[in-house]
């Protein structure tokens, strides 16, 4: 299903452990490199680029595909997607073959059959958000920065 | 974790302030620090290369400064919001997101002098044009877009003449030409109207004024939207390499969140003008009354409005949220809970009556501030604008006779007793025993009322 709500994002967020990054890059310049560091050094999620022109990022191994990666991992709970709109659809069969429990479309990441073909295998889809700004909404990330988490709460965050 | 859209009230009491997670303290501790501890080497470098969350220094963010943002984010309807020293601080930080040399921007000229002397005078030497044009005449205002204009700035109710802006209609000029709009909604507050959800992308405060409430703060803010697209060209230092930011490319690299980081990240960073711990903290304890106070404003305002409007002293009173006003319709469109506490009215007799009606006051308070508890009061042409002659003067958009309020919250009978004593000192000074030196209308005291919508 396609997850539109805050709740929704946050239920998918807590109960992942594995995140295949498709497209992520080693250059620091790059978003998806930004993202790649940010989840792996917050130490929540196991994080794996899957990009078949590099070896590694950070000492973390790179694998060609998500064929490749679930032949040794296993099915990951989230396949996060930096890549082109029009390489959407291949991308997201791969993702369904692989056994993904989730597919997440970055910002500008956006293809409507594929976002289709995904909510029909059952795939839970996230689309044109960042995980790591969501991830950061509910850690209090956002909040340092004055960014509008809308959460409010009189509960104390353990 | 709930999807419930919570009421403006309990957001103004909650929003940005969780029980503190460390010591579960429930108001919000003032971090009174200059910097912050690393974790680790690793942890220190992701931060500076912006790619974690967290503080590094309290020039470029602070937990009870990031309360106070956040909180206005999500009272204004944004996505966030970067707090500045003051109002000027923060709509220059505005401008100096978008625009560099060679720029220019569009400004509605029914603004505070401040901003018009901001943008005329320092701005224009930084080579950055503005034009100046009635924010009512809209086809003045689409004409003057031009392709290196960078934002349309105008006030929801324009200081201190009271002009309501069509917030709707400007917005849509400002978009079909790809252009931001920005709104400094100092004089509503987020309680009587909230710009973004009439199509502005960017809005100001000088949280001084009703955000603080009890004028014991200088402050500013700015919030964003996060729907403009600032991608396609117009906006190259969002959407190209960033030289002040290891080329980050800010569009590409934080999406919806671009103009707020780039906005913090570097312009708060360099130009140095962030707000103080302690300010922000009392800033968080006035917002959570705002929505009570700004009730109470706009009924002692319009009371002493309909108060002034049948005095004979008064030759007109400007509040919009009077039916005669000729902008009653946007008043009731845009400000639906009241068009605010902040108002302009002409004394009969001139600059000097109403140097004399400034005099006699006991209770409202003389001075250059608005939007507090305690009533204001200032009279531009023995003050802000008395080196100029009555000529001059009306050129620069200022009556002589005209004094302008800012209605407190005190009782409404000890605010129409001083105005009535003020009023027949000022204006039948034979009967109050003052003899002023100067010559008078003979036909000003006790003659005809007339009560103008504008002036």
């Amino acid at each position: 299903m396609i997850l539109a709500t805050v709740s929704e994002r946050q239920e998918l967020l807590a109960r992942s452990k594995t995140i295949a990054m498709v497209g992520a890059s080693a250059n620091p310049l790059r978003p998806s490199y930004t993202v790649f560091s940010y989840l792996r050094t917050q130490g929540r999620f196991e994080v794996t680029p899957i990009n078949p022109t590099i070896s590694a990022i950070d000492g973390v191994k790179a694998y060609p595909s998500l064929a490749a990666y679930a032949a040794e991992h296993g099915a990951p709970d989230i396949v996060d997607v930096f890549r082109k709109p029009s390489e959407l659809v291949e991308l997201t069969r791969e993702a369904i073959g692989a056994g993904a429990k989730a597919i997440w479309f970055q910002y500008g990441v956006v293809n409507q059959e594929a976002i289709e073909l995904a909510d029909r295998a059952g795939l839970d889809v996230v689309v044109d958000r960042c995980v790591k700004v969501e991830s950061a909404r509910f850690n209090g990330g956002l909040a340092t920065s004055g960014l509008n988490s809308g959460l409010i709460t009189s509960r104390r965050r353990s | 974790m709930q999807d419930r859209q919570f009421g403006f009230a309990t957001r103004a009491i909650h929003a940005g302030t969780p029980p503190d997670p460390v010591t579960g303290s429930r108001v919000m501790p003032l971090y009174q620090t200059a910097a912050y501890v690393f974790g680790s080497t690793e942890q220190a470098a992701e931060l500076f290369q912006l790619r974690s969350y967290g503080h590094i220094y309290s020039r470029i963010s602070n937990p009870t400064v990031a309360a106070f943002e956040e909180r206005m984010a999500s009272l204004e309807g944004g996505l966030g919001a970067v707090a500045f020293s003051s109002g000027l601080a923060a709509q220059l930080g505005v401008v100096l997101s978008l625009a560099q040399n060679g720029d220019h921007l569009l400004c509605s000229q029914n603004i505070y002098g401040g901003t018009v002397t901001q943008f005329t005078v320092l701005l224009k030497r930084l080579g950055i044009e503005t034009t100046f044009v009635p924010v009512e005449d809209h086809n003045a205002i689409r004409a003057a877009i031009k392709p290196n204009t960078k934002l349309l700035f105008a006030e929801t109710i324009g200081n201190p003449g009271g002009t309501i802006a069509d917030l709707e209609a400007l917005a849509g000029i400002a978009h079909q030409a790809g252009v931001p709009f920005v709104v400094d909604n100092t004089f509503a507050s987020p309680y009587l109207c909230r710009p973004i959800e009439h199509g502005a992308d960017v809005v100001v405060h000088s949280a001084t004024k009703f955000i603080s409430g009890h004028g014991s703060v200088i402050g500013g803010v700015l919030v964003e939207s996060g729907r403009f697209p600032w991608e396609g060209g117009r906006f190259p230092l969002l959407s190209e390499p960033s030289p002040g930011y290891h080329n980050k490319v800010f569009t590409e690299t934080f999406g919806e969140y671009a103009f707020l980081m780039r906005a913090r990240a570097e312009i708060l960073r360099d130009v140095g003008a962030q707000m103080a711990p302690m300010d922000a903290w009392l800033l968080l304890l006035g917002l959570e009354t705002l929505p009570i106070r700004m009730e109470a404003h706009v009924r002692n305002a319009r009371a002493i409005a309909e108060f002034l409007s049948k005095r004979p002293e008064v030759e007109w009173v400007s509040y919009p949220g009077l039916a005669s006003h000729s902008q009653a319709a946007l008043a009731k469109k845009y400000l639906p809970r009241g068009a605010g506490s902040i108002f302009t009215f002409g004394i009969r007799g001139g600059r000097d009556a109403g140097r004399r009606f400034i005099d006699a006051l006991e209770l409202w308070s003389h001075l250059a501030n608005v939007g507090d508890m305690k009533s204001l009061v200032i009279h531009p042409a023995s003050t802000t604008h008395s080196q100029l002659d009555d000529e001059d003067m009306r050129k620069a958009g200022v009556a002589p006779e005209s004094i302008r309020l800012s209605v407190g919250l005190e009782d409404l009978d000890d605010l129409t007793w001083d105005l009535d004593n003020a009023l027949k000192t000022a204006c039948h000074p034979e009967e109050s025993g003052c003899h002023p030196e100067e010559s008078k209308d003979p036909e000003a005291p006790k003659g005809r009322r007339r009560v103008e919508t504008t002036k």
